[in-house]
């Protein structure tokens, strides 16, 4: 299921005729998927009411129509209208690339400490704040999360070895 | 009368300081609740439960029922300011509430959202002090074929609303039913679509692809029109609130329809959530507006939180008659009766009167605690939107995350609303609409379940959605309301466009 969505980030200001080619494409893929698991788990109507797969069919020979329909019309369309523009598409890539190493980053130094630093990096590059400023509201959004989740609500957000040192492990 | 002297009765242990302190507590963390995404009513009283076991049971209900307020309302700030639903059931209400915000009326946005919440409450608990007896035997009545026939109820209010595209649309919902059916199949305990994955096991939570395709999506959304979130000249003072005053009464009609929505689905446990959703259908199908919804229309906002309101507030009344909570929340709430030593039931307003009057006379004051509160932060809100967007769009995206990974305590999950953010980016860009896929997506298992359940209990047999005046009226509805466009072009074609409204 997640390899079907990634094509956007990575051509560089593509046309709007092949991302909603792509799009329809995968969509046709997933309904595939979802007709040929549902096959497998029986997609029949039994005695006693429909198998478990019988929605699940229909619904991914409706998907699968629906994306051939979309590519037919995609196909008739102008490929000189633009998907998304070179310097569009970059400001999209300075947030959304951060923000996959901070989920990345997640795993590796706990939620507080990599929150900190990638609000940090978004003030600094893209905001270009004094240090004080950054300093201040980026420890302070995780300071307050920490009292509310770890503290308030006893609710425990994943943590890395820098909690764990402070005897919050 | 019997209720008012209760009624009464009941506002004297309700206004003891101490109480009134507790409400105040109450509503304040509900709100906070509302507004992280991730954290739910449901979850904050359970959280908070423990904390109640010391104090009376009248003062503990009060404060935990306060929570729920307090979330209620705060679910429709996010939506509105930032298109990030901080509860499910304020879903709905950022159709209409993101485009007001960004139309610079986050404030009049704001002020009718929580109005219009305190309006469905105030029914809902009206309804409950003088019709409890009579409604909670409607609610027993209530079995798989008539949850089947109220869930197909709200998609059939809901089908045909969204903009665009008609194969777009389909395909959208038919995306929503897909992801619901990952998972355990809870008929036959067979897994669907999952592939050996065990975090696929648990499906797709729909509060995952709703912080995705709503939060991220929007945000890469917004960095396309260069780094700064628009609405920022939104209006920052208290007089907002009374020229928005002036404005709701137009929409009587739309208050009274969502609330009997809201009240209807909260008694029948339906739920706050397709509350919202078949309440906004509904309002769209019949306003006179209707082209304007979802481009920033006040009624639009009004509808569905009326409906929430009312439904998360009748949602206590079966829990209190009968014991059957009407909503996950009042499940929560039902356990802690049972701690304190109540017995949730008939019984309990002859034998407990002053818990249940005081818990009554709680839910009038604690929304009015609740509407004061909220609507004199109004203006704090809305300054919200001023802050640069070079801090806001990364602490939205912390809190987003942190979201995510508490539905489940799962990164897996945090990884999937990040590319159901990149979804939301590209399908928004090609005009593929979000509410059919979060609609298919909140509702499409629990309506495969009760379908497949009444299946089972009529073997096979589709007449039992007829099988009763309750569930053959609500189907009968349903269709009517599906038929609808085609029945009014029918008319419009005989009895010539004249007689069309």
């Amino acid at each position: 299921m997640q390899h079907e969505q990634e094509p956007t980030g990575e051509r560089s200001a593509t046309n709007r005729r092949s991302m909603e080619m792509v799009v329809a494409l995968l969509l046709l893929l997933l309904g595939s998927v979802v007709v040929f698991d549902s096959l497998r788990l029986g997609a029949s109507w039994a005695d006693d009411g429909p198998q478990a797969g019988y929605f699940p069919f229909y619904i991914g020979v409706i998907l699968c129509a629906t994306s051939l329909y979309t590519l037919a019309g995609a196909l008739r369309m102008r490929s000189d209208v633009s998907f998304v523009s070179t310097r569009a598409l970059r400001l999209v890539l300075t947030v959304l690339i951060p923000t996959v190493v901070y989920v990345a980053a997640i795993q590796w130094l706990g939620l507080y400490v990599s929150s900190s630093l990638f609000i940090a990096a978004f003030m600094w590059r893209l905001g270009r704040y004094r240090i004080p400023l950054v300093a201040a509201v980026s420890l302070g959004v995780s300071g307050a999360l920490f009292a509310m989740f770890e503290i308030w609500f006893t609710l425990p957000l994943p943590k890395g070895p820098i909690e764990a040192a402070l005897g919050f492990g | 009368m019997d209720e008012i002297n209760a009624l009464m009765q009941g506002f004297t242990i309700a206004l003891s300081p101490f109480n009134l302190m507790l409400m105040f507590i109450g509503v304040l963390l509900g709100v906070i609740i509302g507004v992280l995404p991730g954290l739910g009513g449901a979850n904050g009283v359970a959280i908070l439960l423990p904390l109640t076991f010391t104090m009376p049971p009248t003062s503990a209900i009060i404060l935990l029922s306060c929570i729920y307020w307090g979330a209620l309302f705060g679910g429709a700030i996010t939506s509105i300011l930032f298109n990030i639903p901080g509860e499910p059931w304020s879903v709905a209400t950022t159709f209409d509430g993101y485009p007001m915000a960004r139309a610079g009326k986050a404030g009049q946005a704001l002020a009718a959202a929580f109005t219009s919440s305190f309006v469905g409450a105030l029914v809902a608990v009206v309804m409950i002090t003088f019709l409890s007896p009579l409604v909670a035997g409607f609610a027993l009545r209530f079995g798989p074929a008539e949850f089947f026939s109220v869930y197909l109820l709200t998609f059939c209010a809901f089908v045909g609303m969204a903009r665009g595209s008609a194969v777009k649309t389909i395909a959208s919902m038919m995306l929503g039913f897909a992801l619901a059916s990952v998972g355990l199949d809870t008929v036959t305990g067979q897994l669907r679509l999952t592939f050996g994955q065990t975090e696929l096991l648990k499906g797709f939570d729909f509060l995952i692809a709703v912080i995705g395709l709503f939060g991220i999506g929007e945000i890469l959304q917004t960095l396309e029109e260069g780094l700064e979130f628009k609405g920022s000249r939104a209006k920052l003072n208290l007089r907002t609130v009374l020229d928005t005053w002036k404005e709701l009464p137009r929409y009587w009609l739309t208050s009274l329809r969502s609330s009997a929505v809201g009240c209807f689905m909260g008694v029948v446990p339906g739920g706050a959530t397709p509350a919202s959703f078949m309440s906004y259908g509904i309002a769209k199908r019949f306003s006179p507006r209707a082209a304007r919804f979802g481009k920033g229309e006040m009624e639009g906002v009004v509808a569905p939180e009326t409906a929430a309101h009312a439904a998360g507030t009748s949602a206590l009344l079966p829990m209190l008659t009968l014991g059957v909570p009407g909503s996950p929340t009042a499940a929560v709430l039902l356990g802690g009766l049972l701690i304190w030593g109540l017995q949730p039931g008939p019984l309990l307003f002859t034998e407990q009167k002053d818990f249940v009057w005081g818990l009554i006379a709680s839910i009038y004051l604690g929304n009015v605690v609740g509407l004061v509160l909220v609507l004199s932060a109004v203006p704090l809100f809305a300054a919200i939107l001023r802050i640069p967007f070079a801090i806001i769009a990364p602490v939205i995206l912390v809190i987003c995350a942190i979201g995510a990974y508490t539905v489940h305590s799962s990164m897996f999950d945090v990884w999937l609303m990040l590319i159901f953010g990149v979804v939301g980016y590209v399908f928004k860009k090609l005009d593929y609409p979000f509410a059919p896929l979060v609609l298919a997506l909140v509702l499409g298992d629990r309506a495969e379940d009760s379908f497949r359940q009444s299946m089972l209990l009529s073997q096979g047999d589709l007449r039992i959605f007829f099988a009763n005046p309750l569930v053959g009226s609500i189907t009968a509805f349903a269709l009517i309301l599906l038929l609808w466009p085609l029945l009014a072009g029918l008319r419009e074609r005989f009895v010539g466009p004249a007689g069309a409204a």
